[in-house]
């Protein structure tokens, strides 16, 4: 008889053992190397503490009640369990914190669609460091921990979540329209985008040609030229936090292209202002993300500014497998 | 070819739907150039090389599948297959104009409105293959239906009692008719568009880009009609 494991686990044999095992002490030395010491937190946390911090990460964790009736979740992800590590642990300490993670986490997904309802992350979370200094130390070490497992040809796509909304604010547009056509956003559909604003009314047939542009741009430097044509100072400020985020990563001189994309919208809700997705040509997924969450901390009490990101540890493993790199 | 169709790079992989949607989709194709011809024959072969893309043909509502997990870069389907498939990400570049065609409630010519089997038993028996845009549909509305998922032919199900009401596609409404169906509600509309991986799109953005642009070029020439 066989004796089936929920779908979206898998057991993993000792071949690729050694494999994935390879790439977490890589990774770990990367980070370490830059001064990024590993912490460990519970695999359950009280649900409090993640809908405290996201509404959505909360709404995808796994729930169930202990003896004393209290609401458990498994960790959806490691930034929130660190984020309160933090409040909790460091309040009287001086910032800025460097700590970094290796760990598995739990999200409910929907079966046969190959994705893993456990899986490994292996991250950083910069504490304290504010701004475009602290977005490209976490670049530079996203940069180097990538090269570190042999994906020199992996992608960072760099983003900021201001944009969108301040080129419909500076048109004009009201916080209805600015919601709808962000889900859409956010859902990719490019096409409802440009619909739900030509039927919003609310923009003149400039504005809405403008916003078509924006969500395309995509691609080098020359990007922020031809933004640079758009929308009004509400807009010019925020791509302004972006070429001084892009600034100060070129200043640090990184190995591989940073490709900035102005409609990239992050889903998870504590990310604000720079946000950062990494593509590898041969997973049809991102294989990591992160960005700065300036508010996350002040939801635990202690308003501190934070930066970080994250890779996914088997979709990693997939590249190197598709590229044939052995570390 | 097949030796490419695995590695990263190469030409752009571009999922084509076998069906009803094909001849329109290959009309536009021609017109932006790309090399149809083998595509066109009658090939059992799944992979054609179209010049500056190769093709991939396969069932209209496997596109997601195929385009969201990156073994195509772009790909065509309809809207109400993305609808359905929701939870499969995929960037939705451009309105292609062709495959026009309703999704809506239908009922057996004669019979009440639907509405009287809610005033009366407060629920309705829906068949559908939309199970997901159905639910949402009667969710928004606050009404409470219990869908029965068929595969095939769905107008049969109203005919022979399993269902008092169907939601699906129609194009010309023939169907419908000949089996003394009605449309009662229209749910939404649809036609084809251009999806495109999520990685893709950011990694190949200038030919993505540049394919998109001829595409709706194209279906701006010639609105679809069907």
């Amino acid at each position: 008889m066989i004796r089936p494991i929920p779908p979206g686990t898998r057991d993993v044999l000792p071949d690729e053992m050694r494999e994935l095992r390879a790439i977490q002490s890589a990774l770990l030395g990367t980070f370490e190397q830059a001064g990024f010491s590993e912490v460990r937190t519970p695999t359950i946390e009280y649900a409090d503490a993640l809908e405290m911090a996201d509404r959505q990460a909360a709404d995808s964790a796994y729930r169930f009640f202990d003896e004393r009736g209290e609401m458990l979740a498994l960790r959806t992800d490691m930034t929130i369990p660190i984020a309160r590590l933090v409040a909790d642990r460091f309040r009287d300490l001086d910032p800025p914190h460097r700590l970094s993670y290796i760990a598995n986490a739990y999200r409910a997904v929907t079966p046969q669609r190959g994705e893993l309802r456990e899986f490994g992350q292996a991250g950083v979370e910069l504490f304290g460091v504010p701004g475009p200094e602290g977005t490209a130390e976490v670049v530079d070490l996203l940069d180097k921990s990538l090269s570190s497992v042999g994906l020199n040809d992996a992608v960072i796509g760099l983003g900021e979540d201001g944009l969108w909304t301040a080129l419909l604010q500076d048109a004009g547009a009201g916080p209805d329209t600015i919601e709808i056509t962000s889900a859409l956003l956010a859902a990719h559909d490019l096409v409802g985008v440009e619909r739900a604003l030509v039927d919003s009314n609310a923009l003149d047939d400039d504005a809405i040609g403008q916003a078509a542009q924006l969500i395309q741009l995509r691609g080098g430097p020359e990007v922020l030229e031809r933004a640079g044509s758009l929308g009004g100072q509400g807009f010019a400020e925020a791509l302004n936090r972006l070429t001084r985020n892009f600034e100060a990563i070129s200043a640090r001189s990184i190995g591989r292209g940073v490709l900035l994309d102005l409609g990239i919208l992050r889903e998870i809700g504590y990310y604000s202002g720079s946000t950062i997705e990494v593509y590898d040509e041969t997973v049809g997924d991102v294989i990591g993300g992160g960005g700065r969450y300036d508010d996350l901390m002040s939801r635990f009490g202690l308003d501190l500014p934070a930066a970080g990101f994250t890779l996914y540890i088997e979709r990693i493993h997939k590249a190197q497998l598709e590229r044939g790199i052995n570390v | 070819m097949f030796d490419e169709l695995r590695k990263p790079g190469g030409k752009l992989k571009l999922a084509v739907p076998r069906g009803a949607l094909l001849d329109d989709v290959l009309g536009l194709l021609d017109q932006v150039g790309i090399d149809t011809a083998e595509a066109r024959g009658d090939s059992r072969s799944l992979v054609f090389d179209g010049g500056e893309t190769t093709l991939v043909t396969m069932r209209p509502s496997d596109v997601p599948t195929y385009v969201s997990a990156g073994a195509a870069d772009l790909g065509i389907t309809g809207k109400d297959v993305l609808l359905e498939q929701n939870d499969r990400p995929v960037f939705e570049l451009v309105d292609l104009g062709v495959g026009r065609c309703r999704m809506v409630l239908a009922t057996q010519k004669g019979d009440v409105a639907p509405s009287e089997h809610q005033r009366r038993l407060g629920m309705m028996k829906i068949a559908t293959k939309y199970k997901r845009i159905a639910e949402q549909y009667f969710a928004e509305q606050g009404r409470q239906v219990e869908l029965v998922e068929v595969k095939g032919s769905i107008e049969l199900a109203p005919l022979v009692g399993l269902a008092d009401g169907i939601v699906d596609l129609v194009a010309t409404g023939r169907t419908l008719a000949e089996n003394n169906l009605e449309v009662r509600e229209e749910i939404l509309t649809s036609s084809a568009r251009l999806v495109a991986n999520r990685v893709s799109y950011r990694i190949r953005s200038e030919e993505v880009d540049d394919l998109a642009a001829r595409l709706r070029e194209a279906a701006r020439k010639a609105p679809g009609e069907s």
